[in-house]
């Protein structure tokens, strides 16, 4: 064959290298934005990267940083969050990511480089087994061996963090792979075995209705599933409660589907939920799970939860209804299909006892009446600042400024009394790592936050512990010009340890105070950002306005009571009716069970 | 432990898989990390042309433990189907084994008369050993190994289970 003669063959002509073909598919579905850090092995996706504008790439300073900014990215946006990351250590380190975006179904892919695929098993120079190690980790994950299968992987690879109940996928890359041709492939119209059901089993919603009609006590209880489901859901969700009339309580991923104003809404339920949500969970009689999965959190002693209700469960994901609490109607589907659904039904039926309702609501109101999220703040001006007190002038702040509001949390005290006391109106608007509990996720995830919506106010309700985890990423604030709010509650304690130390463990506080705190002004100045601090009550108000007027990142350190402990609270192993509701109601904590201490 | 019915139940799942890499670890992981039981498991392929294998696996649990498995097997991706043979009706489960049994004198005699009675074969012999091949249910295989063992059972490899729902029903 003569060889200068045109090339017959259209895939051959139209293959380009592995790496173009990588970003062309990126950018077929949807991507803007990759979060990532470069390495050997994806040297050629970076050298892709640079000759082209329509993706844009955010350095992070650790890969870890990378996976929860892509988590922040996807929780405010409804989009699948993007990660690149190289091959070994870039990829270890983007485990604890990855098992947050699993825990909290979150849509992400991670795409991690790999050693050559001639050298995979000879222990070759940051080489790890990232998919044996991911697949714990991840809803999927792949390695690509072949060419030809590249364009493939990625657009299933979005397809798998999306649909069902979302999740992240990982998809490992041999650098040869990405250096050879590779033929492009548009997406395939449907995945040969994952279909996971959308539209909710009709009969199935006549039977729940139908308990709903019925229900003299009822309860809805809602969580991640409904924001997952977009911002429809949380107007079905709305328009659902408020056509019953029946109560609602959020778990802390469902946090902003229903209005924290709406008089529907009890509160956050569960270990620092609401003693009314919790009560309320207690004594129903038909309860409306949507989009939530009884975490141990939730439901506390589990032989003692919702004892008289029949519970209808609805979940995209079958493995999450009867896996911990045996459900009486079971639906499988999308929660805004399925609240959709039970709308369109309880309009066109109507029903409900309302006599009952109006009982079960003087009853909530009583409950609620003990104002469980009391807190005593001494006003006078050098009096030290209460948390929640900061966390209500945040509210109240940032609420009279008019901004749309996005907040982050890292774990602990702080994050449950963000929780309590920072209503959300809409979704979105919250993101905190509620499974995997990871310190360290909310600086990040705020930089991810910030960089898909650029004109928000953006701000880490942090703790001085937590906020040390991951806080090279005050570097990506600086590089990015983000200027996201680090609002810390410092109280010199892993507060929510040392709290579990004084009630479990007789105020033996081992190895929870920290003894060597930077300077949170001066490394605020360190990372090119503003430092401020407010260390008396006197010193609150002013320290906030000045932290939402800033152009600039801003770390804002708040000294707090270091002994304040987060109420109400269940014990371990304890029932929703067994509250502990603080000082003042505090019972005692010798009354927890052997069997409460192991269930931390 | 959920609550609900606590008896246990023994049940034989088949799943049918894309017959890729990790597909296998998949499985093994769900079981090993969420703590559920394998008694049994056998995996193969069954349709070069599509690319499937199928795999079998014998375990154990409440009823809420073994629909928690199978809604968990469902939602891997390169799972096709999952099928609870033990509920989904009558079925037919079968093993294969090869034992060795070492002996001689009388208890040579014992065992070629054990080995006839349970339909087992002889697939080789020296003047001090027989290896018995037998394929039946997993009870009978161990009815025969208890028989074996005092007259000098050696070891023992079994297949696990291949399992597939009787009459026209297909997975």
């Amino acid at each position: 064959m003569d060889v200068d003669a045109p090339q017959a063959d259209a895939t051959t002509e139209a293959q380009q290298p592995g790496a173009e073909v990588l970003l062309r598919a990126l950018k077929e579905q949807g991507v803007e934005v990759i979060f990532g850090y470069p390495g050997g092995a994806v040297l050629p996706i970076y050298d892709a990267l640079f000759s082209q504008n329509a993706i844009r790439h955010i350095l992070v300073r650790h890969e870890q940083g990378a996976v929860h900014a892509a988590e922040g990215y996807a929780r405010s946006t409804g989009k699948v969050g993007c990660v690149l990351v190289t091959s070994g250590p870039g990829a270890t380190n983007a485990v604890t990511g990855l098992v947050d975006a699993l825990m909290d179904s979150i849509p992400l892919v991670c795409l991690t480089g790999q050693v050559p695929t001639h050298l995979i098993g000879n222990d070759a120079f940051q080489e790890a087994d990232t998919t044996g190690i991911t697949r714990p980790a991840t809803k999927h994950n792949y390695l690509v061996k072949r060419a030809e299968d590249l364009a493939r992987v990625v657009h299933e690879a979005f397809y798998v963090a999306r649909a069902g109940r979302p999740g992240p996928v990982v998809i490992d890359l041999p650098k040869d792979i990405l250096i050879n041709k590779a033929p492009y492939k548009a997406p395939a119209p449907e995945h040969p075995s994952y279909r996971p059901r959308r539209e909710p089993d009709p009969a199935a919603i006549a039977r729940a209705a139908a308990l709903l009609r019925q229900a003299k006590r009822p309860m809805i209880y809602t969580g991640g599933g409904v924001i997952n489901s977009g911002p429809d859901a949380s107007v079905a969700l709305t328009r659902l409660v408020r056509a019953t009339g029946f109560p609602c309580t959020h778990t802390l991923m469902g946090l902003g589907a229903l209005p924290a104003s709406d008089p529907h809404f009890l509160g956050m339920l569960g270990m620092h939920g609401t003693y009314e949500a919790n009560l309320a969970m207690h004594g129903c009689d038909v309860l409306l799970a949507v989009g939530a999965r009884f975490d141990d959190r939730v439901t506390g002693r589990l032989n003692a939860f919702c004892p008289g209700a029949k519970i209808v469960h609805a979940d995209i994901d079958p493995s999450s209804i009867n896996k911990n609490v045996a459900t009486d109607v079971a639906i499988v589907g999308d929660a805004g299909e399925v609240l959709r659904a039970l709308l369109a039904s309880w309009e066109a039926e109507g029903g409900a006892d309302r006599s009952a309702l109006a009982a079960w609501w003087r009853q909530i109101d009583l409950w609620r009446a003990k104002q469980s999220l009391r807190f005593t703040q001494d006003m006078r001006p050098g009096a030290i600042i209460k948390p929640q007190y900061a966390i209500r002038r945040l509210h109240e702040l940032t609420r009279a400024s008019g901004r749309d509001v996005f907040i982050t949390t890292e774990v602990g005290q702080h994050q449950m009394w963000a929780a309590q006391f920072f209503g959300f109106e809409k979704p979105n608007r919250w993101m905190t790592s509620g499974g995997l509990g990871t310190m360290g996720y909310g600086l990040p995830a705020a930089a991810g936050v910030q960089v898909a919506n650029p004109d928000a106010l953006v701000i880490d309700i942090a703790g001085e512990a937590s906020v040390l985890m991951n806080i090279q990423e005050m570097g990506t604030l600086a590089q990015y010009r983000l200027p996201v709010k680090v609002f810390i509650l410092n109280n010199r304690y892993m507060g929510m340890v040392r709290q579990w130390q004084e009630l479990l463990h007789g105020g033996r506080y081992s190895e929870t105070y920290s003894e060597a705190l930077p300077n949170f002004v001066k490394l605020a100045d360190a990372f090119h950002a503003v430092g401020m601090r407010a260390e008396t009550v006197g010193q609150l108000d002013d320290v906030i306005r000045e932290m939402l007027a800033c152009p600039r990142a801003v770390i804002a350190d708040i000294l707090v009571d270091p002994a304040e402990n987060c109420f109400p609270m269940i014990p371990s192993g304890a029932a929703h009716n067994e509250m502990i509701l603080g000082p003042g109601h505090e019972q005692e904590a010798a009354g927890i069970t052997d069997e409460g201490l192991v269930l931390v | 432990m959920p609550p609900g019915n606590s008896a246990l139940r023994s049940a034989t799942i088949s799943v049918l898989v894309d017959n890729e890499s990790g597909v296998l670890a998949r499985v093994i992981g769900l079981f090993s990390g969420r703590g559920y039981n394998i008694d049994s498991l056998t995996v193969a392929p069954v349709d070069d042309a599509r690319g499937r294998s199928r795999i079998n696996i014998v375990t154990s649990g409440t009823e809420m433990v073994i629909e928690q498995i199978k809604a968990q097997l469902d939602r891997l991706v390169p799972v096709h189907r999952v099928a609870d043979l033990t509920r989904e009706g009558p079925h037919i489960a079968r093993e294969m084994a090869l034992m060795k049994v070492v002996c001689t004198g009388e208890h040579r005699a014992e065992a070629l008369r054990l080995a006839d009675a349970f339909r087992a074969r002889v697939v080789d012999a020296t003047t001090e050993s027989f290896v018995f091949e037998m394929t039946g249910a997993t009870e009978k295989l161990d009815a025969f190994m208890a028989l074996m063992r005092p007259l000098g059972l050696a070891e023992v490899s079994r297949t696990g289970v291949a399992a597939m729902a009787r009459g026209t029903t297909t997975i």
